[in-house]
């Protein structure tokens, strides 16, 4: 068998349990939309557009009718500001990737796939194969799920009382899981989580996650020792 | 099926927004060799980051929340799979607020 279809078939397999947490978390997200007046064609497109979880569901809580286009820009852009340093060290394990197509792969880079690639990377060479192996199931359930959540509106009831809105959160604690390498993540992870918990409290709009981000790893710096770098 | 322009503009810029930040990492990284400080730096982001997603979620909404993600990280360090994970944080938050 060859190399391709094999690296394919592993990134379904290990993005499955992400793709079935996202189909409630898309229906969720749908949901909202539709009850700030997005028509189903709208919330799929910016499903499939957009593609970002976190941004879309900051926006839906922003969004009023007519949209008030340039600061969902604005607050999308300070959301996604992550990306750019997630691109900066995705980057680094594409050296098996051809030059043409990673600007391609990047525009596609949420924060499931990115954390699954870069995992990957420890372990083998990134190929094209497994990372659209991870993209397109995540692409094709996050629009379908949004869409139909778009479709359903209020009729789907209140998501809160089955703790959807809780899912995305437990998803992120799952994956989080997967870069513990001991006291010092724990570090990391404490800082990020107060600082951007206050952050949220005290700044208004989506600092917090690039405040969070930058205390995180302000700790791990500081922590840092010459003499164990890998 | 609707389409309104207004929205249209607004998912176009969310889009081109989405899509900027993503290259420029791409272009950010060129050249720079990454070894110590700078390593260990950019080796925490994936988990900062993260982290800061979710932590107003888990710290600042209400103690059914806090608790839920503290049941939910323990199954994630006892290494289940994703799938028990998420059911057991969802599962703990429904019945957290029930009795909470």
């Amino acid at each position: 068998m060859s190399a391709i279809p094999r690296d394919f078939r592993q990134a379904v397999l290990d993005i499955l349990p992400v793709i079935i947490a996202a189909l409630p978390i898309g229906l969720l997200w749908g949901t909202l939309a539709a009850g700030k007046g997005l028509s189903p064609l709208e919330a799929g497109l910016m499903g499939v557009t957009v593609f970002a979880g976190a941004a879309q569901f900051v926006a839906i809580e922003l969004w009023r009718e007519p949209a008030p286009w340039l600061l969902l820009t604005f607050t999308v852009l300070i959301v996604n500001v992550r990306h750019i340093l997630m691109g900066a060290s995705l980057s680094r394990h594409m050296e098996h990737i051809d030059k043409r197509w990673r600007p391609w792969l990047l525009l596609y880079m949420a924060d499931e796939n990115w954390a699954f690639s870069e995992r990957r990377a420890l372990t083998a060479p990134l190929t094209i194969a497994y990372y659209a192996g991870l993209t397109l199931p995540m692409m094709i359930v996050w629009t379908t799920s949004s869409t139909v959540g778009a479709l359903l509106g209020r009729s789907l009831g209140d998501p809160a009382a089955f703790g959807f809105d809780f899912a995305f959160s437990a998803l992120f604690i799952g994956i989080l899981a997967g870069f513990w390498k001991g006291p010092r993540t724990g570090a990391v992870l404490g800082a990020s989580a107060i600082t951007a918990a206050l952050a949220k409290l005290y700044v208004p709009g989506a600092w917090y996650i690039v405040v969070g981000g930058i205390a995180g790893v302000a700790a791990a710096a500081i922590l840092h020792r010459e003499d164990e770098t890998p | 099926m609707s389409l309104d322009l207004i929205t249209l503009l607004a998912i176009a810029g969310m889009a081109l927004a989405t899509y900027a930040t993503r290259l420029s990492g791409l272009y950010l990284m060129r050249g720079v060799t990454m070894t110590g400080r700078i390593k260990t730096a950019l080796d925490a982001l994936p988990p900062a980051i993260l982290m800061a997603v979710i932590a107003p979620t888990i710290l600042a909404t209400g103690i059914a929340e806090t608790i839920a993600a503290a049941i939910t990280a323990a199954a994630a360090l006892l290494r289940l799979p994703l799938v028990v994970v998420i059911l057991i944080g969802v599962v703990s938050v429904v019945l957290l607020r029930m009795v909470l």
